[in-house]
């Protein structure tokens, strides 16, 4: 039975809020709930639910940013740096103090969200051009403090190892592990984005996006809703400095540079500003690319080049590949993989009777 | 007891450094001027332009006029192909288009240049005596001097251009208001291209002159990384500005490097002009020359 909608038949606010109006839409849900818990983990093997891992993490930090760059029209370049806020936050707890991870993570997100908040205070004053610069700024400061700081580097080469999370008294330590704690939080973090658009909070993110003056005139505190979407995008870049601290075991700060800042923007605009549907295709997409690229060049590239050369070119080619991507999907598709995949469907949606 | 000498030294170097930092935001600040675009990639042109001519001599054995003359030729046809393909694409789209697009073109120049030119530093060798030139108590590299006299002819030359030249003036018309320029009879678009040929100059003679001091690799690109405390100090469609704003970064980080780096162990250098960006951003946002904007709806 191919469902079809037709016509408006919503009788309550509630059917007109809810999140899947579609029947299809909460049964596609469902199903990729159970790929997702189910099946994945039990068929793929620990290289693939190794990838699918950095995906999830990907994912988290790609939802906070669109908060910020999607819904609310702020640009920030430091991101990567909020990220490592987050992680040497808990990483410092977890050694120092024996903090269990959902103690630390908190925590770490808390402590992002209020460096994030600081770092957009110039957004009152300055915005577009002058923020992006504004928050670069808080990149490289942050990173420099980080680094220099040994007593929250943790000294040599300013790295930090963690142990293991554990839960109940389990030690998660397995890819497959890894992988249920990560998806927890990626759902979570999905329900909390969705939801959270749906809101006053929400909305007034939206409206300072579109028309900033227009907003404060119809009596939104613009001050108090931009900082506070630098917290909540700091507070997922935080948590998501977190789990990846967990997941590698360590807390280095080389994870979280510039280009990381980068790769999430790149994330964001490739998948679609503004949806949450973007910020997770993006993150699919960023994460397999180099992946993608080096088995190319490894299965292929051998039969053009030479393996000395292959060591030069993959790298730079990533770079290419992915600076190009950036330019193409700004110039030909603004909206980002999220437009293709709604145009695909609803391409399918009136098939055969297509006018 | 005040080292009057070092003091001195650190003065005189950051002045010249600074401005060759200058140089570089000329070209920042020349096409945000006229095309409101801000140009990320800015240190990877500079990088690109060092990459031709150090290849021009050092692989092809051209000689020096010969191989700036290609770096001068190339990066004014890169202006213009890029503004032709991608930016001209994306004019009237809002501000993080440009900026990603930039940061993504910037990727793309980093992955581009060590792909054909190999990843090892090249040199790029100018007929300049290596000896410091000695003035009292000041010991100068005399490739700082050439970067501050380039950078100072170039000022007094784009200064020129946009009070005095026909081309210019109209410049200044497109960067005051397009549409009203248009209405003039004035191409737009081939003034837009103007700019980021113009940009390309600025670029390949930043990245002689840089690269000479540094050595041509992927490094060379961070340079650009500089030149937002430069432009934000200035003011970013500020030609003065830009001159200023170098000279601030240059003293900021030398006298940094100099009276901080000893008690925290490096790295200042890189860090202390951000600060002072930061603070010069919550206090003056439009900068020292730059022009206030009173938005309206």
């Amino acid at each position: 039975m191919i469902h079809r909608e037709s016509g408006l038949l919503k009788t309550s606010y509630q059917a007109d809020m809810a999140l899947y109006p579609l029947p299809i839409a909460r049964w596609s849900i469902a199903v990729i709930l159970v790929l997702a818990f189910l099946i994945v983990p039990l068929l793929l093997s620990d290289y693939y639910l190794s990838i699918i891992n950095l995906i999830s993490v990907a994912i988290v930090g790609a939802l906070g940013l669109n908060v910020l760059v999607g819904y609310t029209g702020l640009v920030s370049i430091g991101h990567g740096a909020f990220m490592s806020v987050g992680a040497y936050t808990a990483a410092n707890l977890a050694v120092r103090l024996d903090a269990p991870f959902w103690v630390s993570l908190p925590l770490g997100g808390l402590m992002a969200a209020a460096v994030g908040a600081v770092v957009g205070v110039p957004s009152l004053r300055i915005k577009g051009l002058y923020l992006a610069i504004a928050t670069l700024a808080g990149q490289l400061i942050i990173e420099w403090t980080i680094n220099h700081v040994t007593w929250i580097s943790g000294g040599v080469q300013a790295s930090i190892e963690v142990p293991r999370p554990s839960l109940f008294g389990i030690q998660i330590s397995s890819q497959r592990g890894m992988y249920f704690f990560l998806l927890a939080f990626v759902v979570l973090a999905i329900v909390g984005v969705m939801n959270l658009m749906r809101t006053r909070v929400g909305r007034a993110f939206v409206a300072i996006r579109d028309q900033d003056i227009a907003a404060e005139i119809i009596g939104i505190n613009i001050f108090r809703y931009k900082l506070l979407a630098f917290a909540i995008s700091s507070f997922y870049a935080g948590v998501t400095g977190v789990l990846y601290t967990y997941y590698l075991g360590i807390a280095n700060y080389e994870q979280y540079q510039i280009t990381t800042s980068i790769d999430y923007l790149a994330m964001i605009i490739i998948g679609g500003l503004g949806s949450v549907q973007g910020a997770v295709f993006g993150a699919i997409f960023v994460t397999l690319l180099p992946i993608v690229i080096r088995i190319a060049m490894e299965t292929f590239g051998g039969l053009l080049f030479s393996s000395g050369a292959l060591l030069n070119i993959i790298p730079n080619l990533r770079l290419i590949v992915f600076g190009l991507l950036i330019i193409v999907f700004l110039i030909v598709e603004p909206e980002g993989l999220n437009r293709l995949w709604r145009n695909i469907r609803s391409y399918f949606r009136v098939w055969p009777f297509a006018y | 007891m005040f080292d009057w000498q070092f003091f001195v030294l650190l003065l005189s170097n950051g002045i010249l450094i600074g401005l060759m930092y200058s140089l570089i935001a000329l070209g920042f600040v020349l096409v945000y001027k006229a095309t409101d675009a801000i140009n990320f990639a800015q240190g990877e042109f500079v990088m690109i332009a060092g990459f031709v001519v150090a290849v021009a001599i050092a692989a092809y054995g051209a000689p020096l006029w010969l191989a700036v003359a290609v770096g001068l030729a190339g990066m004014i046809g890169f202006g213009f192909a890029l503004e032709r393909v991608m930016l001209r694409k994306l004019i009237g789209r809002p501000v993080i288009a440009v900026v990603m697009a930039t940061i993504g073109l910037a990727a793309v120049l980093r992955g581009f240049g060590p792909l054909v030119w190999g990843a090892g530093t090249k040199s790029l060798p100018l007929p300049i005596p290596e000896e410091p030139v000695v003035l009292g108590p000041l010991f100068i590299p005399p490739i700082q001097l050439v970067g501050a006299g380039v950078s100072l002819l170039f000022l007094a030359a784009f200064s020129w251009f946009f009070l005095r030249s026909r081309r210019g003036i109209a410049m200044r018309a497109v960067a005051d208001n397009q549409q009203v320029a248009m209405a003039m009879g004035i191409n737009v678009e081939r003034y837009f291209g103007l700019a980021w040929a113009m940009t390309g100059i600025v670029s390949a003679l930043g990245g002689i002159v840089w690269g000479n001091l540094l050595g041509v690799d992927v490094q060379l690109s961070l340079v650009g990384l500089k030149v937002f405390p430069v432009v934000i100090l200035g003011g970013l469609d500020s030609i003065p500005g830009a001159i200023v704003g170098g000279l601030i970064v240059g003293l900021v980080e030398n006298m940094a490097a100099g009276y901080i780096d000893p008690y925290v162990g490096g790295g200042t250098k890189d860090f202390a002009p951000y600060v002072l960006m930061i603070i010069a951003l919550m206090v003056r946002p439009y900068g020292i020359f730059g022009k206030a904007i009173i938005e309206r709806i």
